[in-house]
Order: C-alpha cells, then structure tokens, then sequence
C-alpha cells in the first residue's frame, strides 16, 4: 500500500491539518509503511466473525433525560482564546451582502 | 523517609510520627532538587498540596482520616485537575486550565491524598518513550541517557526517584505497565471500565483506562479502593462491586495455574530478559504455584489491529482541538478554516499528527470496513484467545516489555519499531483484561519488568500474586543511585 503525496494531501484536508511539503513527503513514506504493517490483518479470514466494539461486549447504558451538567459559561469562558458578551468569536463566516 | 511505602507512611501519619504538612513540603523539596534533570513534572502545585496537606492534617486531628489522607502522589497530565494547569503533554493545551476534576482525581482527593503536581507524558498519550511531549523527554532515573517509557514516563520515573511515594496514570497499549517495567516499579492497568474515564483527557475511548504506580502491590491496592468505582458520568463504566482490594493479598498461592503464552517468549524476546524472567517463575513454583504452557495464537496481529483502531478512535476524538472554545489558537487566522487548520497543525506535534491522519485514512469512505472493521473482527479473535486460556490458568505471566529501556533518540526516526515495544501489553488493551508490571531484576543496570494478566475484575487476584512474590523478593526495594 502506497499512498501518494496527493492523497497525503486529501487526508491531511480531512483531518483539518495544514502540511508543509517536507511533512507531506515524510508522511507519505511514514504512513505508507504503517498502512503496509497493517496489512497483515488480510490474512486471516473473518467472514463469520462478529466485530467487537466494547471489549466487555456490553452496549452503552442508557439514562433519564434530564439535565444534569452544572451551568458553568462563565468559567468556561474564561479559558477561551477569545469571547465577546458571552459568545466564542472566531474569523467572519458569513461575507456581507455587496 | 523516601524509602517508605504508602502503607507505612499512612502508619507514620496515623501514629503522628509526621504530619502531612511535613510530609509533602518533604516530598516538594526532593522534587525541586533533582527534577530539573530528570523532567518528570510539567507542573508542581505547591500551593494546592500544602493547602490539602493542612486539610488532610485536620482531618487526621478530628479523627476522620482515611488511610490515605495526607498522603502525597503525583497526577498525570491527563487528568483534568481544577483550576490546576493540564497540558496531556501537548502545546494544544498549554494554556489549558481545568475547569473541573476527573472523577479520579475527586476520589482520590475525596480519600485525602494530596496532589504534588502533574507529571510528564507523551502528546496526548501517544508514544512509548516520553519522547514526543512538548516538554521533552523524561529521563530514566537508573541511566539517564535511556527512555522513561510511556507514555506515563513522569507518573513511573517520578515514583522510581523516590520524588513521590505513588502516582495515577492511564493505559491505552501499555502506558502504565511499560514504563513501571523500564523504570522499576509497580504498575497496574485495571479492567476497563473499573476506574472512571471522566475528565481523563480521551486518546482511544474503548481501550483507555485509568491505573497506578507504587512500589508495592500492596500500596497499589491501598490507592486503588479508593480510585476504582462506578461513575454515571462515564459511559463505559462499568456498575461491578469494589472489594477490598488489600483482603487478598495474603492468600497463598498454593494450586494457582500460571500459564506462560508461548508467542511472548519467541525469538523477539531478549535472551537476557528472557532468564530473568525464568528466575522468576521459579520464584511462583516455590510458592507452590503451577506453570503450564499456553497458546495466544493471534498474539503477532495485536499490534496492526491497534494502530487501526486506537489512531480511527484518536482521530475523533482530538477533532474536539478547533481552537475556538479552549486551547491553543493560531496568530492572525484568514478565515475560519485557516484558524482551524492551523491552530490544529501548530498545536500538535508529529506523532499525534501521523495518528491523526491514519486514523482519518482508516475511516474515510470506502476504507471503514477494510480496515476499521476488520480490526473490530480480529479484535474479538484476540480476546477469544484469552477466553479459552482462561479456561486453563488462572493468570497469564509474561515479560512486560522484549527489551529493557532503550536510548533517548533511538526509535524516533523509526515508528514501527517503537510500536513494536507494546508487543506484550496492547492485547490486553484489546480484551479489556487488567494486567501489572512488577520488577523481577535488572539487564545492564536496567530494570525488567515481568507482566500479569488475569481475567476481568480479577485485580484482587492480580494483586495477591504480585504481593506474594515481593514477600519472597526484594527487587521492588532497589532504587536508582543519585536519588
């Protein structure tokens, strides 16, 4: 399993990951040699196998729908890289009307 | 004083041979004189330990003590501590004050032990070494030119220096079991699901689980009664009864089955390691314990299967770091998805970002069942294997790790190689079963460590059996010079 520098690229997007070339180049080495090491899981057959989520192989509980977490913005708040009467700011998503 | 065990220095506080005041400016002083080297702390809380000392001193005063209040320990960074710094080892959160504690830490505080600070790890608990954290490498205290392990490298070099009498840490592959074997001491991954994983910054959610650093398994036990229960606010915890822990540690092992896995003693086993290893298991014979080989016939693809399924879990669970609510965030973003996507690059290291995208690749559409499910499926092959032997032994024993510490910078260029130090610890990761490292010699003035594995909720079992062998040995005792 190769992967290409290209498709280094299209994970890095997925991931939300900025690279620089060097680091497209190093991980496309690197990952294709993990991918090949990982390889090994073809040879064995698991047709009738169940896949196992949890290891105890018990389901997630379930619990009444109420609410239960404390309100606490303002602590919150205080450990955000930027805030504004309550609001998380971030870069301007909507362009304006021209 | 550093020599003393938790469960003798809880005799000396109960005896008011030393208050607890006394006991964590002792254990803070030791951490200011030899950490600066060894780097096993990011954060030292003075303030909030002596705080909790003085508390824990009047509890013992009014006669409400616990058996652990006033005692010292050490917390991994990873561990959500409130309004005390936690990093998990990444620039990402660098700045990142807690706003709440982990259920672990509120038991343990509950019980009234008294936090020294936080300890060094891995990014994010990726790693084997210490070596991909933001702060640098911890040392080794028995060579310092060698890798503490990891990624709990701080929880087990601190206690190995003697610089804290015991610490928590998490185990995702072999987190807490390899370096307790590279640093050795004593370190115990309990079921998953018996601790708590609320507040416990997530890696891979369906293997992490909290655990323990101690000398003793006696000391381990102590501060597991008050560690491990059910929480409502984790999921996946698991509503099972906790025993006394210290009830059993006494038992004989007289007629106990040990089963030796003979895909763990094959030809990437260190023929050093290998002997000390041997001399140990005639330590349990004379015991009266019997040894029988046993088979774990998908042993070699335990490792593949768990870089798919802890990098995919990894994936989606660091997708949380956008730079928006806490952490780091980039300078001068253009735009939303540049914030995003630089805040993300510049916040992670290497590792966590080779993960990152594994983890991404494994998922992404068209990949999910070639990879993702097919791990799932060999997962439960790799538990089934330690079904059936359970049906013939009552513990699994094996070396924790095939080599002793290797050298700082050895394995950084290589990833395969340093994912291949887990060999011994992630399948019981992938199982859920609990497991302990104890010290059973030294290789090159290295320690070894020597792996038990049980069945789920068999800690008090593990226990006993690692408690009985440091009755009739002193290997736990050794500590490293300079310390």
């Amino acid at each position: 399993m190769s992967l290409t520098p290209d498709a280094v690229k299209k994970i890095a997007h997925l991931a939300r990951l900025s690279l620089s070339e060097d680091d497209i180049a190093l991980y496309s080495t690197q990952l294709s040699k993990i991918l090949d090491f990982i390889e090994q899981m073809n040879q064995v057959d698991t047709t009738q196998i169940e896949p196992l989520a949890h290891p105890l192989d018990i389901s997630q509980r379930l619990r009444p729908d109420v609410i239960t977490e404390p309100n606490l913005r303002n602590k919150y708040q205080t450990i955000a890289p930027q805030v504004e009467a309550g609001l998380y700011l971030v870069p301007k998503v909507i362009e304006e009307a021209s | 004083m550093q020599h003393k065990t938790v469960a003798e220095l809880s005799r000396e506080l109960t005896e008011k041979k030393i208050s607890s005041v006394e006991l964590t400016q002792f254990f803070l002083e030791r951490i200011k004189h030899f950490d600066s080297t060894l780097n096993s702390f990011i954060t030292v809380s003075e303030d909030y330990a002596l705080t909790a000392a003085k508390d824990a001193d009047a509890k013992r005063a009014q006669g409400k003590a616990s058996p652990l209040t006033g005692i010292p320990i050490a917390h991994k960074d990873i561990f959500c501590t409130d309004g005390v710094k936690t990093t998990c080892g990444s620039k990402m959160l660098d700045n990142f004050i807690a706003p709440y504690n982990a259920t672990v830490i509120q038991n343990l505080n509950d019980a009234g032990t008294v936090m020294l600070g936080k300890t060094n790890m891995d990014e994010f608990a990726m790693g084997s070494s210490n070596e991909t954290s933001y702060y640098g490498p911890v040392k080794n205290p028995w060579q310092s030119d060698y890798v503490s392990g990891g990624s709990s490298g701080g929880s087990a070099a601190s206690v190995a220096a003697l610089l804290a009498p015991a610490s928590t840490g998490t185990d995702t592959g072999g987190s807490i079991r390899q370096p307790a074997a590279l640093c050795g001491i004593t370190g115990l991954k309990p079921t998953y699901g018996r601790a708590s994983r609320y507040g416990m910054i997530a890696f891979a959610s369906s293997l992490d689980q909290a655990g323990l650093f101690a000398h003793t398994a006696e000391d381990v036990a102590l501060l597991l009664n008050a560690m491990a229960g059910f929480d409502e606010k984790d999921s996946t915890s698991v509503n099972h009864p906790v025993p006394d822990y210290t009830a059993a540690l006494n038992n004989n092992l007289k007629g106990l089955r040990i089963g030796l896995p003979k895909e763990y003693f094959n030809a990437g086993l260190n023929n050093e390691v290998a002997q000390t290893i041997q001399t140990a298991i005639r330590e349990y014979e004379k015991l009266g314990a019997v040894i029988e080989e046993i088979s774990l016939p998908n042993t070699a693809l335990s490792v593949p299967v768990y870089y798919v399924i802890a990098p995919a879990e990894c994936s989606s669970n660091l997708a949380r770091y956008d730079g928006v609510r806490y952490g780091y965030r980039c300078v001068n973003p253009a735009d939303l998805q540049d914030l995003y996507e630089r805040s993300r690059s510049e916040g992670f290291g290497t590792e966590v970002k080779r993960r990152i995208m594994i983890g991404t690749y494994v998922l992404s559409a068209g990949y999910y069942d070639a990879y993702y499910l097919k791990a799932q499926k060999i997962r439960r092959l790799i538990c089934n294997d330690f079904v059936n032997a359970f049906k013939k032994v009552d513990v699994i024993l094996s070396p924790t790790t095939p080599t002793p510490a290797f050298k700082i910078g050895e394995k950084t260029s290589d990833p395969i190689s340093m994912y291949l130090s887990d060999i011994y610890t992630i399948a019981a990761n992938l199982a859920g079963l609990p497991g302990i490292s104890i010290p059973v010699g030294f290789v090159n003035q290295l320690p070894i460590g020597m792996q038990l594995i049980t069945n789920l909720f068999g800690e008090a079992k593990l226990l006993n059996v690692a408690h009985q062998y440091q009755t009739v040995t002193d290997w736990h005792k050794q500590s490293p010079r300079g310390f």
